[in-house]
């Protein structure tokens, strides 16, 4: 008996509309994030992440809208991400109904602004994203850095050392992704996931690479994940939140079923 | 129609205790005040919070909330909700120390650094997630939910009233700690109920439609 690790489905939202195609045969409306949510709150989804990459400021407001119709509806912690840069947008989307948001590359280009942030509103708000790739060569100690643009731009920073300064500036959880895993369907990076949990004692999430169930519960046992976030095997409905709970729980694992 | 009055003193997420609460019970009127008559008039009150304590605690003194906060807590059904829990104790270990509310006798106190499970893995602080609440007193509160529910919690410190007897709900994290208290007709939770699915939406629910008296 204790605390349950968390399974966590992600949402990508443009201007009010889920992208890259949920699928339910059974449902309305696959577009509409709401409806979206309280299909995974259904399921037993343990939190849900919203990652917002509307690029236009107009479509910001979109998103406040599309925040408070989710929150209103569905009451589980709900994280909302992307273009967090300002305590403003913070305050839009905490006033809208978010528990909490995820900071990415704004705490990479100014990493006080985590500190302001978590003194501002707490830090079980503040979750920083992190985007892990390894540059170590084979044969060489294993080593990840921090980088932006989707991947694309490295910076320098080694992530475990971020990591410890991300939980030291006030980050309530860190939301690691693997860069070199993500879209793969070859299971999270469990080393790196492994030695930054190891390294901070805040609640790390593990994303990026989930193609099958043993993907989910090696993140928790080997990669000593506290919480593992997925986005397509589940919207293409292959596994059910459910289904995913009931299979780490038979593995042993604390779960919320 | 049953008023309830949540207090704002501009911490937290209130949008989600409102919407909950309607969400629970529609035969019921919430309204979100920082103001002092709407708060006393109300049927009941909900006194939430979150954030760190000593800017919680200074926030409802510099809006002279403290007594209200303190009448409302002795005169009908109120439920203090995570760090209004907390600030409902005498004092906090939070901020270097924060002297808090005083309704209830006793210290909030810190997790600590390193925490470990009975297998010997690691026990992250925040404590975050989905835990269990042995329900350690009966209560019309907790009519209807399952004896070890799940709860949403996500706090660093816990309450330890002087008073064991308070105690109404027990979680563990490793070591014992009160996740619910109870005192005539008030309620306190260290979860939060708006976020906690069904047991949550059942505990709001139990919450509107109680009379005050255990």
């Amino acid at each position: 008996m204790g605390l349950a690790k968390r399974i966590i489905p992600c949402l990508d939202v443009d201007k009010g509309r889920v992208v890259k195609g949920v699928q339910f045969v059974d449902i309305r409306d696959a577009g509409d994030p709401v409806e979206v949510a309280k299909r995974y709150d259904e399921q037993g989804a343990d939190e849900i992440t919203f990652l917002d990459i509307t690029a236009s400021h107009e479509g910001r407001d979109t998103t406040v809208k599309t925040v408070e119709r989710i929150a209103s509806q569905v009451f589980i912690p709900l994280t909302v991400g992307g273009g967090i840069r300002k305590v403003e947008d913070i305050r839009a989307m905490l006033n809208a109904g978010a528990d909490k948001v995820g900071i990415n590359t704004a705490a990479v280009f100014e990493p006080e602004f985590v500190k302001e942030a978590a003194e501002r509103f707490g830090s079980q708000c503040i979750v920083v994203a992190i985007d892990a790739k390894k540059v170590s060569q084979p044969g060489e100690a294993n080593r990840w850095e921090i980088f932006t643009h989707g991947g694309r731009k490295p910076t320098g920073i080694d992530a475990v050392e971020w990591a410890i300064k991300m939980a030291a500036y006030g980050a309530g959880e860190l939301l690691l992704t693997s860069m070199d895993q993500d879209g793969m369907k070859n299971g999270f990076d469990l080393g790196v996931t492994r030695a930054i949990s190891d390294a901070v004692n805040i609640p790390i999430i593990a994303s990026g690479g989930v193609g099958n169930l043993q993907h989910l519960a090696d993140g928790v046992t080997k990669g000593k994940a506290d919480a593992v976030l997925a986005a397509s095997i589940f919207h293409f409905g292959e596994y059910s939140v459910q289904e995913a709970k009931e299979f780490m729980s038979d593995q042993g694992i604390e779960m919320r079923l | 129609m049953k008023s309830v009055a949540v207090i704002d003193y501009g911490m937290g997420n209130l949008h989600s205790a409102s919407k909950a609460l309607a969400f629970a019970d529609n035969n019921i009127k919430v309204n979100v005040t920082a103001k002092a008559e709407e708060i006393l008039a109300a049927d009941h009150v909900v006194f939430p919070g979150v954030g760190a304590i000593r800017d919680c605690v200074g926030e409802i003194r510099r809006l002279g909330l403290g007594e209200v906060v303190k009448e409302a807590a002795q005169t009908k059904p109120f439920l203090a909700i995570c760090v209004g829990m907390q600030c409902l104790m005498t004092h906090s270990e939070e901020n270097n120390g924060v002297d808090c509310l005083d309704v209830y006798p006793g210290e909030v106190k810190y997790f600590g650094d390193d925490l470990k499970s009975s297998d010997g893995s690691k026990l992250k602080v925040p404590h975050m997630g989905w835990n269990q609440v042995s329900q350690t007193l009966s209560h019309p509160l907790w009519k209807g939910i399952e004896e070890g529910a799940r709860f949403y919690f996500v706090h660093s410190y816990y309450v330890e009233p002087k008073d064991a007897s308070l105690v109404a709900g027990e979680s563990e994290y490793p070591l014992p700690f009160a996740s619910a208290l109870a005192k005539d007709n008030q309620f306190s939770v260290q979860f939060h109920p708006e976020k906690s699915q069904k047991s949550g939406l059942a505990l709001l629910k139990n919450f509107v439609n109680w009379d005050g008296q255990s």
